[in-house]
């Protein structure tokens, strides 16, 4: 099967810019801008059933339509600020195949008529910022940025903003209140960026690699696109492997695929004697799946898509496969992602930046004895008590390893053994 | 060491915009006119060229360019890990621990290049070339373990390392006072 996001894999050079247009590239931009009308951009991609890649999975022409047009002018910002542990595949696109992810980004941005957009990069990637500023200056220079493009009245301008170490700008609106040099705290929604984005104006915001799949749709058709994956979850998606498995690394696969052709027929599975304990589909932000004798054929068999992740207690997010083997144990996992939430909350809101203190101060100390009990069940309450009351959804995901932990992985918290 | 420039008796030029007019032009170009305040992230990197750290006289610089209190440009500072507003050694080494690294040895890894170094997570060598830190996810789990080097003019990724590799690393830097590319 030919690679239709990590193409790089089958065309060396693919970063360079006549490799890039020898293989078809900008193709589908001048086809947009010169045969379609706006509007019906979004139509095909609405029809093409794409949905985010960036972990919410909402359908992205959908999102594109809800911009109104009345409001100008209208911005689209690519968020790259990959930053969920064990999430490392927009950074092989950024690096490796930058040219399709922003003709995407140009495609998005007529869509929608933003005369400006931006690329926000989290600023570890600093060597990326440097590679695309010089990608931005090819495509002017060879007319396919800037003013008029393909002898049409529609122009088109792109920048490249460097983030600088924040988990919480992921968020969209975080990402805007970075953009705008605050500080990246989330904003009180409604209004939706949709209306109110950057600079108070309609926003669209989409994910890397959901910019990287929008040559194929608007270029092949979304039959083409849907040639993968399923009725729900259609096209394919990049995997990122990684934690216990001998072959850890990014996998382009259909969505759908089972866990087992990920984790065994690419990853290699757990090295020599080790069995998969726990899978985090969704990185640092999932619940933890039970994989034992009894759950392991059912959990391996499950389709990697969004509803069926979703079925055996889970969620798909970005795609993000941490696998824990048996020489870990959970309490030890929980410190770590617990550890993450504490350091990357924002303090906007109260249950998270408090909570995810607390958290982090009882899972080092679970075995003593307080008032109520022990500080397990006080951990559980805690987290429990977190839920639903943030603004954005960092201060739940700093939850979902925690309560599925101790809730699916008993034996590891067994405080009375260790006592 | 590298010494201190400050508190030179010669007239220096001390403010961004006339030690670096052509990048504080070219990154109030890349926001709408109306929105500078945009420029804050691109001018803080700036500032940190100089020493590895923004200073108190850097913030009030950029506060004034982008017409807001010195407050908010702290609070920006503060807000993000890649700023810094201490001083620290020549190069940041920062090793990411986060659980996909963990699982594949980076605490093992980390602990060893405290003891090859001498010092702690958070210390510096004496010679005051490499600040030692622990930091969250890099988006290199296939390749842990791995570090990043933060150095004023530039940050760095070093994946499938090793503590010889990185002990020759250091040693490199140490020669030549500056990264090997």
């Amino acid at each position: 099967m030919a690679y239709i996001l990590l193409r790089h894999r089958d065309i060396p050079d693919l970063d360079k810019l006549d490799v890039y247009l020898k293989h078809g590239g900008f193709e589908t931009l001048k086809k947009a801008v010169t045969q379609m009308q706006p509007d019906q951009v979004t139509d095909v991609v609405k029809s093409s059933g794409l949905r985010g890649r960036g972990g919410a999975g909402f359908p992205t022409g959908v999102k594109w339509s809800f911009l109104p047009k009345n409001i100008w002018p209208h911005y689209v910002v690519a968020n790259a600020d990959e930053s969920e542990p064990g999430t490392f595949k927009d950074r092989e696109i950024l690096e490796f195949n930058p040219y399709q992810f922003l003709e995407g980004l140009a495609i998005a941005s007529f869509a929608v008529r933003a005369n400006l957009s931006y690329v926000y990069l989290r600023g570890e990637f600093w060597y990326l910022a440097d590679k695309l500023e010089a990608c931005l200056a090819e495509l002017e220079k060879a007319g396919y940025l800037g003013d008029r493009l393909f002898g049409t009245d529609y122009s088109l301008r792109l920048r490249v903003h460097l983030g600088a170490g924040a988990y919480i700008c992921g968020e969209e609106s975080a990402l805007l209140e970075s953009l705008e040099g605050k500080r990246g705290q989330p904003r009180i929604r409604p209004p939706f960026p949709a209306v109110v984005g950057l600079y108070a104006k309609p926003t669209v915001i989409n994910n890397v690699e959901t910019l990287a799949n929008l040559p194929l749709i608007i270029g092949e058709g979304p039959g083409e696109f849907r040639r993968f994956g399923t009725e729900k979850s259609p096209g394919v998606k990049v995997f990122s492997l990684s934690g216990n498995v001998q072959k850890p690394g990014n996998y382009e696969l259909p969505l759908g695929s089972t866990f087992r052709e990920l984790i065994f027929t690419h990853g290699g599975g757990p090295s020599e004697g080790r069995k998969v304990r726990g899978i985090m589909p969704a990185g640092a932000s999932s619940s933890i799946i039970l994989v034992n004798d009894e759950t392991f054929d059912k959990v391996m068999d499950t389709p990697m898509d969004y509803e069926s992740v979703q079925g055996i207690g889970s969620l798909l997010g970005s795609a993000s496969v941490i696998i824990i083997d048996d020489s870990h144990s959970m309490e030890w996992v929980i410190n770590k992602t617990v550890r993450f939430f504490k350091h990357e909350s924002c303090g906007k809101c109260t249950p998270c930046r408090d909570g995810t203190y607390w958290m982090g101060h009882l899972v080092q100390h679970l075995g003593r004895e307080v008032a109520n009990g022990s500080n397990l069940t006080l951990l559980k309450d805690v987290a429990v008590q977190m839920q639903g009351k943030c603004l954005c959804a960092l201060g739940e995901f700093s939850t979902m390893a925690v309560t599925s932990a101790l809730e699916r992985f008993p034996e590891d918290f067994d405080v009375k053994a260790k006592a | 060491m590298h010494t201190h420039a400050a508190g030179n008796d010669t007239p220096e030029k001390t403010m961004l915009s006339e030690k670096y007019p052509d990048e504080v032009k070219a990154i109030f170009a890349k926001y709408p006119v109306d929105q500078r305040r945009s420029a804050v992230m691109p001018l803080l990197y700036l500032a940190q060229r100089e020493e590895g750290y923004i200073t108190k006289a850097a913030m009030k610089d950029i506060a004034g360019m982008l017409g807001v209190d010195v407050t908010e440009v702290a609070a920006i500072v503060g807000f993000y890990t890649l700023y810094h507003d201490q001083k620290a050694g020549k190069y940041r080494m920062q090793v990411c621990n986060d659980l996909p690294c963990a699982l594949r040895g980076a605490d093992e890894f980390l602990n060893s290049l405290c003891e090859y170094l001498g010092i702690q997570i958070g210390e510096t060598t004496p010679d005051g070339l490499v600040t030692l830190e622990a930091v969250m996810c890099l988006a290199a789990c296939d390749k842990a373990p791995m570090f990043q080097i933060q150095s004023p003019e530039e940050i760095t990724y070093h994946e499938n390392m090793t503590v010889d590799k990185t002990m020759e690393l250091i040693e490199a830097l140490k020669a030549s006072g500056k990264e090997p590319a």
